[in-house]
């Protein structure tokens, strides 16, 4: 009987796909692919690069395991590992995903010298004090005043908003951007029913609520329905 | 078993120690027996402020260093009879001399014996606040219609918070200056409480005769004459448990054509 092969090789416009087999071991796997990618270095003359992109179905690899394949791959010449898919991810970074896709709700006052921070969004229920600070990976959404600082986005997202009943922060920060609002909004003035997001050119403005709506229309979580 | 009470602020000079005093003297007055505990270690004044200063013989760190007992260092307020006590601070060594969990050995064997244990927390939030607030069971957070002393009242607010076997704090605000908060140049009540978001327990008017009785070693709470010794009794009295509801700000001595004009509904 034909031995079942661990990798099989397919050809794409884009380049190559190497698709392994999930239920042989490891360094099965590594010997077959060594084998096969020598047996195939004669036929290849060009000069510039194949991408290659690496299958591995319900396999789980670490980074060190897949830096070993990387470089296996890439001691064959021409061949670049561009994408290594797989169907399984470790507990923690599933918990990880989760978290910065949620919406964490907070009932508190955030008082001066405190500091709240959360994974994914934010739905914080009271006011955050002036020397007071939130920080979300997300977006920050304030049922109360917002006198303090606003961190959204913190991991480096442009499309995070901040949103607040009474929006008078000290300052304001998204990704990587900085404002301070001071300057913005006179002290006098009421300011209800506002949300921050950073516009094309790298600028926090500020807006009334519902141009989100037309602003960042990812917002809404709601899929199907009316 | 009676019960300590922290008096707090985080800033410096807003009345910790003039509040301490006279909560506990409007305390005694209505019967309680009390024990003020000075825990400003290195810059003790309450007893200065009580006209106690020169019958110290000993001080809360002696007692935490097992030098005295309790009682010896306790100094007893001759003006009430056997109803106020103070266990002053002491004055030669700094905070770092009492550790939290000796003070609250210290606050509770005082509670065996007092009805209310009123503690008089230094400004900042480093050791001897840590020192201040671990024996307590309430807290009492003072301010007055500054933003900074607000501030930091915030702070503080939530660092009380924090402390798992305190009640929710309560508010006073003093210094309360009637006219400047009407012309909008202080903060005003509202403002306060609403960003605090805290149950406010008395405001305390500012009143020349506080500074006055204070350099004289006489707590103003003994003068019954003086609107802010009637804010502080309102403040005892509201401690032990009363509804009494908040003195209007406005200047009552006025004179009695004001008063007509006010019965007849005429706005002078």
């Amino acid at each position: 009987m034909k031995k079942r092969q661990n990798v099989t090789i397919k050809g794409t416009k884009d380049g190559l796909v190497l698709r392994f087999a999930d239920s042989c071991s490891y360094d099965e796997l590594k010997l077959e692919l060594d084998q096969k990618l020598s047996a195939n270095t004669g036929t290849q003359d060009e000069h510039h690069s194949i991408s290659v992109k690496l299958e591995v179905g319900n396999r789980y690899l670490t980074d060190e395991q897949r830096e070993e394949l990387k470089e296996l791959i890439r001691k064959k010449k021409n061949l670049v590992v561009d994408d290594i898919v797989s169907n399984v991810i470790t507990k923690d970074e599933a918990d990880q995903l989760r978290a910065e896709n949620e919406v964490m709700t907070v009932t508190k006052i955030i008082r001066s010298g405190q500091i709240l921070q959360v994974p994914g969004d934010l739905l914080l229920i009271g006011d955050v004090n002036p020397g007071g600070t939130v920080i979300a990976g997300g977006n920050i959404f304030i049922m109360g005043a917002l006198k303090g600082i606003a961190h959204a986005g913190c991991y480096g997202n442009d499309q995070a908003v901040i949103a607040a009943s009474i929006m008078k922060p000290t300052q304001l920060r998204i990704n990587n951007s900085l404002n301070l609002v001071s300057d913005l909004i006179p002290a006098t003035e009421k300011r209800e029913m506002e949300c921050a997001y950073m516009d094309e050119n790298h600028q926090i403005k500020i807006d009334r609520l519902q141009t989100l709506i037309q602003l960042r229309p990812n917002l809404t979580r709601l899929e199907g329905g009316h | 078993m009676g019960e300590a009470i922290v008096i707090t602020s985080g800033k410096g000079g807003v009345g910790k120690t003039t509040t301490t005093a006279n909560i506990g003297t409007a305390l005694a007055l209505q019967g309680k027996k009390v024990c003020l505990v000075d825990t400003d270690i290195g810059l003790r004044n309450l007893d200065v402020v009580m006209g106690l200063e020169n019958r110290i013989i000993y001080d809360l760190v002696d007692v935490v260093d097992g030098r005295c007992k309790i009682h010896q260092a306790l100094v007893k307020d001759k003006r009430f009879d056997g109803l106020l006590y103070l266990l002053p601070a002491a004055q030669t060594v700094d905070k770092s001399a009492v550790r939290p969990e000796q003070m609250k050995k210290l606050v509770e064997e005082l509670k065996q014996d007092y009805d209310y244990v009123i503690i008089d927390c230094p400004a900042g939030i480093e050791q001897g606040y840590k020192n201040a607030v671990a024996g307590a069971d309430k807290a009492i957070v003072v301010t007055t219609p500054e933003v900074s002393a607000v501030r930091d009242a915030d702070r503080i607010i939530g660092l009380l918070e924090k402390e798992r076997q305190l009640e929710a704090p309560k508010l006073i605000v003093n210094r309360i200056r009637n006219h400047m908060m009407k012309t909008g140049d202080m903060l005003d009540l509202d403002e306060i409480t609403e960003h605090l978001s805290i149950g406010l327990i008395g405001i305390v008017a500012d009143d020349d005769e506080v500074i006055r009785a204070s350099n004289h070693g006489e707590p103003i709470a003994l003068n019954p004459n003086s609107k802010a010794s009637i804010a502080y009794r309102n403040i005892a009295r509201r401690i032990l448990g009363e509804s009494i509801p908040l003195q209007p700000l406005e200047d009552s001595n006025k004179g009695v054509f004001s008063k007509i004009k006010k019965f007849f509904g005429v706005r002078s």
